[in-house]
């Protein structure tokens, strides 16, 4: 059996371990279109706010690949896949035939035609191993640098920055900050924290002309007409599937390549995972792409099993973000910001003096979404909660407890976690 | 494989399980030296709850998953499993974003805040049984074959 996964991040890894998990003699070949191995991306802000090495970059055990007996394929771009043919097609010109692929390519950076962008020198994306690296190499001369975009990538895009004396004002279309992962008040903690450390949150506006003379930028004029002067752009608006390789296949790509419950796509034989896939959502069961880390490795997980034929579903994709800003950390799971509250039963605890806030969110007794800021130890058993669909009537006073912890679920449920065998021997 | 198992009918609320575990994972091994003289005391790796002043306590501690919802979730790759099965972070590697706390449905990661590290148990490598295990008077925990949950 031939396996050939197209990318080389986290959702791949999953997959590698997937499908050795199954089989142990197919052979998988790795291609990446980037030059380094496995890297954790989520560190490229450590990377280039100084907080780490390049050594620590690396996510895997060095022995990974040889142990895993994959044939890694680096610098090396996939520009077309023929399902009739059971090829994939290679940059340099080459093909590679498979069995079965897995397109686990996750996101491409989306830049929008802003006005005066077109053949500026300074304006970055910040995605890669690579991005950071260009940051960084610039970061001698760049004095005041604009963010585009509030989520999550230009939120640690800035940190970084920041890290490195910089002067950042960032500019977020949405009225907070983290919109996607947050509620008003976690959003406004977190502002407050990165107001007091001398970065500008602009909100409900957005760049509308990159100002300055031939490759060289002078500042940004926004939509409300404000003026922004800087030497340096980052977009950071949002991703994209890397899915463009597979126009003219009979893949069916929406917002993201749509899988089933096993992540295999309309043809068979061909599955996605990862930033890149559109998968079934915990709660709705709908289609939706779910770009975080976590989640990228368990397609990845089941998808590898299911290419190497072994049994593994998916359980549908839970939003979670552990985000620390400015040593504010704070983690927020599946439904934090319903659309209809009424619905929901939602308690909170906020003291926002000491950058505190805790949001619980109920449906029919079931525990659906968290939000912690501050205090986020053991925030995991809510995860469980929230995957297992535990009626939490019996310990629901305790949820917003700084404290709350195992022995506040029942006896019964504890005995089903921590002790199978019955009581003392 | 050997895992330790929490039997809370038993437990007395001593926390010893918490002191054997600070000492086995102190730099002296000794348990004064451990939380008066060491300049970074180090976390417990159990976690002692007790409810009603005690009248309930139980220990809790990692289950070293078969599919580890830390290591998942673990975005610097410092959470690795074992050939043997133990789940255990590279202390050098982790960056403390708090991934796995976040993960972890078992709430079995703790956050070292003095080293901004995460902190879970390693089954005591040095030893033939966990620390809390040997510490604990009444046999609350046990260590023995047994599945995830
Ligand atoms: C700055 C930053 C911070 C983040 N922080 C967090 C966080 O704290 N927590 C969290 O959960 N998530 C975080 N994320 C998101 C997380 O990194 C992604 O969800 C995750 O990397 C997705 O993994 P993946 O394997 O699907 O794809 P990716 O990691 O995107 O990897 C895909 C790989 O495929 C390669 N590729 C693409 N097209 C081709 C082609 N045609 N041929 C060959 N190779 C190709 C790409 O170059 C890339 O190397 C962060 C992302 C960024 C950018
Ligand atoms: S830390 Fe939690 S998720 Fe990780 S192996 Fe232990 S119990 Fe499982
Ligand atoms: S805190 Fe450390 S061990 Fe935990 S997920 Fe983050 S990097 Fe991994």
């Amino acid at each position: 059996m031939n396996y050939v996964i197209i990318g080389n991040s986290v959702a791949a890894v999953g997959a590698i371990r997937g499908i050795r998990g199954v089989d142990d003699k197919g052979n998988i070949t790795v291609i990446s279109r980037e030059r380094h191995i496995a890297y954790g991306r989520p560190l490229i802000s450590y990377l280039l706010g100084g907080l780490i090495t390049e050594k620590r970059m690396a996510y895997l055990p060095e022995d990974f690949y040889e142990k895993n007996r994959v044939n890694l394929l680096l610098d090396a771009e996939v520009v077309g896949v023929d399902s009739t043919r059971k090829q994939v097609k290679l940059a340099a010109g080459d093909t590679i035939g498979y069995d079965r692929l897995l397109v686990a390519t996750g996101g491409d950076p989306f830049v929008p035609p802003i006005e005066g962008l077109a053949g500026k020198e300074r304006i970055f994306t910040f995605t890669t191993w690579d991005d950071a690296e260009k940051l960084k190499g610039i970061a001698a001369d760049m004095e005041r640098v604009v963010v585009i975009g509030g989520g999550l990538i230009g939120l640690k895009a800035a940190e970084g920055i920041h890290l490195l004396g910089k002067q950042i004002t960032i500019v977020e279309l949405a009225d907070r900050i983290l919109s996607a992962a947050f509620d008003r008040p976690a959003g406004r903690v977190v502002a407050k924290k990165m107001k007091a450390n001398g970065i500008d949150v602009i909100t409900e506006d957005t760049v509308v002309r990159i100002e300055g003379e031939g490759a060289r930028i002078s500042g940004v004029t926004l939509k409300s007409g404000d003026y922004i002067s800087c030497d340096t752009v980052v977009v950071a608006i949002g991703v994209r599937p890397a899915a463009g390789f597979l126009k003219g296949s009979t893949v069916d790509v929406n917002r993201g390549i749509v899988v089933n419950d096993t992540m295999e796509t309309s043809v068979k034989g061909i599955y996605a995972a990862g930033d890149v896939a559109e998968a079934s959502d915990f709660f709705s069961g709908q289609k939706n792409p779910m770009p975080i880390w976590p989640d990228a490795y368990i397609q990845g997980d089941v998808a590898g099993t299911a290419m190497a034929g072994g049994k593994k579903t998916y359980g549908g994709g839970l939003a979670m973000n552990s985000i620390e800003l400015f040593k504010v950390p704070t983690i927020s799971m599946g439904i934090t910001n319903p659309l209809e509250p009424k619905e929901f039963d939602i308690l909170t605890y906020q003291d926002m003096e000491n950058y505190q806030y805790r949001k619980i969110v109920l449906q029919d007794n079931r525990l659906v979404g968290a939000v912690l800021v501050g205090q986020v130890d053991r925030a995991g058993i809510f995860s469980g909660l929230i995957r297992e669909k535990v009626d939490v009537t019996p310990f629901k006073e305790q949820l917003l407890a700084p404290d709350f912890g195992i022995i506040h679920l029942t006896k019964e449920i504890r005995n089903t976690l921590f002790a199978p065998y019955g009581k003392v021997a | 494989m050997k895992r330790i198992y929490t039997i809370e009918d038993a437990c007395i609320g001593c926390h010893l399980c918490e002191v054997g575990c600070i000492t086995e994972h102190s730099q002296s091994k000794d348990p004064v030296r451990a939380f008066l003289h060491e300049p970074v005391r180090s976390i417990s790796r159990c976690t002692v709850e007790e409810l009603d002043g005690g009248v309930i306590s139980l220990s809790t501690t990692c289950r070293h998953c078969d599919e580890p919802d830390c290591l998942r979730a673990c975005i610097s790759g410092a959470i690795q499993k074992n050939d043997a099965g133990v789940v255990r972070i590279d202390t050098e590697q982790c960056v403390g974003c708090w991934s796995c706390v976040m993960a972890c449905p078992y709430g079995a990661v703790q956050r070292n805040l003095a080293k901004k590290k995460a902190n879970k148990c390693d089954l005591c490598p040095d030893r033939k049984s966990p620390a809390c295990v040997d510490a604990c008077p009444n046999r609350a925990l046990v260590y023995k074959e047994g599945s995830q949950k």
